[in-house]
């Protein structure tokens, strides 16, 4: 009799923590357009997967009255679940409970999470969704802070980290999902900031609403800190299932391998390269049109698009793809899109994830703001990635791949394993126009008509040095293809690269130009 | 991504046809700095003004006091000369790059 009254007391008291911050709160935060903590859990997790843990920790904060406060679960819901039958760890700030703030017993929740992740070789997702620190809790709620902060960078190439951004996720909290490898925002929901619009404007005198300082495309678009954008939470929630079928569990294991898929027909690889090198196409329509059924996840798809990175499939097994984009300021490479692809090639050769680059880009962004913003120490940042990466890399040169942008973009010189090039594919120091007014400056000043003189040297250079024999010929690439040999080829390269192994110089760590 | 309109980027002589980001339409326009022209490097405002107009400056001299995140910066003269214009008045709020002195 006294074990079911023991049972009745228990689901009682967890009935009253499963309330949250109270039907008042949730009627407000169902109001914002938002979903309750635990519902979002459930809607990201396998049906009755989660297990949730510490739903009965309380803070124990006594300054302000505080003693008096009972904040069930202290704001934040912790478990463990499954995706897809794969066991994940997880986290909600509940901003139903005293709006999500961090104080210490929370930070210690999240913290036993991600311990627990990091242990257990486990992906972690995190959902924020919080007004920032508990100012009642004081220094406590920083220390929870810094000790979140050092987890995220400790497991920094370990697991993988997810954090969805879904309400407020302001001052220090930001620098979270900051550290982590996956950001996600949904729009009118997501807002993240150093300092908010109010502090702005009373310091700086700087009038700007939440959405433009910090709402979710801004962080898509122009600052880069998200990498996958969604107009409402369920298709937020299925972007993070979908990226983690392309993900290993741990920087131990490989990415699941799926079932071998043709690409789709519609995607003909010998129909998308426009001739004339200075003419644009999509290039995601190549990385489809090899990929298997031609699904491509691309990653930070409204931010630097110049470059293009995300996942698909070759014959079943994960690849990370980089790819110059022609048809946005013609694919050169600069500060923003040089910081893209370096840290999207770190996080593949973290992970296991074999790197395939397909290049066409005329060099680097010229311009006084480009070189005044740091296009050096960015770009070098390629150069690093790249030289650093020990996982199968292959590059196929489609048409343009000129002076140190043929050398960033994981050439031979580089360690590439793979120099695959097009036919179409021009390997120069520059372009024809560019070389031609330089070697021949003479011939075409002395000219009598020094325009025609200028398209005839143009041709000339074109002739003898725009194409991929004078790199082949020094066996800086390997072999010249047909564009419909392309995944025959990338497949043979993946599979023959399957038992790689590099020695790399004994080091603590390197100094990347961060 | 339009089909129709191209932008055109020049690159080492060739010109090619592409899409412009926003980010690189709005992005500044770099100007010749004067090295006479005084302007806030941070938005604040004006709690001392030290010089009049007409009045003789030495490289380091101090101009004005601007008030910025609770700091009082000391806005020192770049280069030695005269006063000629004072744009600002004691209290002034300013924004970043404000010219607050002319100086020749």
């Amino acid at each position: 009799m006294s074990l079911k009254r023991n049972v009745l007391d228990l689901r009682k008291r967890k009935e009253i923590v499963l309330q949250g911050g109270g039907e008042e709160a949730i009627k407000k935060q169902v109001a914002m357009g938002k979903l309750t903590a635990r519902e979002r859990i459930e809607a990201i997790l396998d049906k009755d997967s989660f297990h949730e843990y510490d739903m009965f920790v309380e803070h124990q904060a006594k300054d302000f009255d505080m003693d008096k406060k009972v904040l069930h679960g202290d704001g934040v819901i912790i478990g463990t679940g499954t995706i897809y039958g794969e066991p994940v760890c997880i986290y909600a700030q509940d901003f139903t409970v005293a709006g999500g703030s961090l104080g210490l017993m929370h930070a210690r929740k999240i913290t036993k999470i991600m311990d627990h992740a990091l242990k257990m070789r486990m992906p972690l997702i995190g959902i924020n969704d919080s007004g920032g620190a508990r100012i009642q809790e004081g220094v406590d709620s920083l220390a929870g802070y810094g000790e979140i902060f050092f987890r995220n960078t400790q497991a920094s190439g370990v697991i993988p980290q997810l954090s969805v951004i879904l309400g407020p996720c302001a001052g220090g909290a930001v620098y979270s999902p900051a550290l982590t490898d996956f950001v996600f925002v949904v729009d009118n929901i997501s807002k993240m900031f150093i300092t908010g619009p109010e502090v702005v404007k009373t310091v700086l005198g700087e009038e700007v609403s939440m959405e433009e300082l910090g709402g979710a495309k801004v962080h898509a678009e122009i600052s880069g800190n998200a990498h996958f954008f969604a107009h409402s939470e369920h298709e937020c929630f299925e972007q993070i299932k979908k990226l983690l079928t392309f993900i290993p569990w741990s920087n131990q294991s490989k990415a699941k391998p799926f079932p071998s898929k043709p690409p789709r027909p519609e995607y003909n690889i010998e129909k998308i390269l426009p001739s004339d090198p200075t003419q644009p196409y999509d290039v995601r329509d190549v990385i489809r049109a090899v990929a298997d059924d031609s699904d491509f996840l691309e990653i930070q798809q409204e931010f630097a698009k110049n470059i293009v990175i995300g996942f698909g499939r070759i014959d079943g097994e994960t690849i990370g793809f980089v790819a110059n984009q022609p048809a946005v300021l013609a694919g050169v490479l600069d500060c923003d899109s040089s910081d893209k692809a370096a840290r999207f090639i770190r996080f593949c050769d973290a992970f296991n994830i074999p790197i395939v680059t397909f290049e066409d880009m005329p060099g680097y962004l010229p311009g006084v703001e480009q070189e005044h913003m740091g296009v050096i120490r960015h770009g070098a940042k390629v150069l690093y990635a790249y030289s650093e990466a020990t996982v199968p890399k292959v590059t196929v040169i489609l048409r343009k791949a000129y002076g140190g942008g043929y050398i960033a973009m994981n050439s031979r010189h580089l360690k590439a394993d793979f120099m695959f090039a097009w036919p179409t594919a021009e390997i120069a120091v520059m372009g024809p126009e560019g070389a031609a007014n330089i070697i021949f400056r003479k011939e075409i000043m002395n000219a009598e008509n020094p325009a025609e003189m200028r398209k005839i040297k143009v041709a000339e250079y074109r002739e003898r040095f725009a194409n991929p024999y004078v790199a082949a010929s020094k066996g800086y690439i390997d072999s010249v293809i047909e564009p419909s040999e392309t995944r025959k080829l990338l497949k043979h390269a993946i599979e023959v690269s399957a038992n790689k192994s590099v020695m790399t110089p004994n080091k603590k760590h390197g100094i990347p130009p961060f | 991504m339009s089909e129709q309109k191209y932008d055109k980027l020049e690159i080492d002589g060739a010109i090619y046809k592409t899409h412009f980001t926003q980010k690189f339409i709005n992005r500044k326009k770099w100007e010749q700095p004067t090295p006479g022209i005084v302007t806030t490097h941070i938005p604040g405002s004006i709690i001392d003004i030290h010089v009049k107009e007409g009045q003789e400056v030495k490289k380091g001299d101090l101009l004005c006091l601007l008030e910025a995140m609770k700091m009082h910066n000391k806005i020192l003269s770049p280069v030695s000369g005269t006063v000629k214009k004072v744009h600002v008045n004691k209290g002034d709020k300013l924004h970043k790059d404000a010219v607050m002195f002319e100086i020749e």
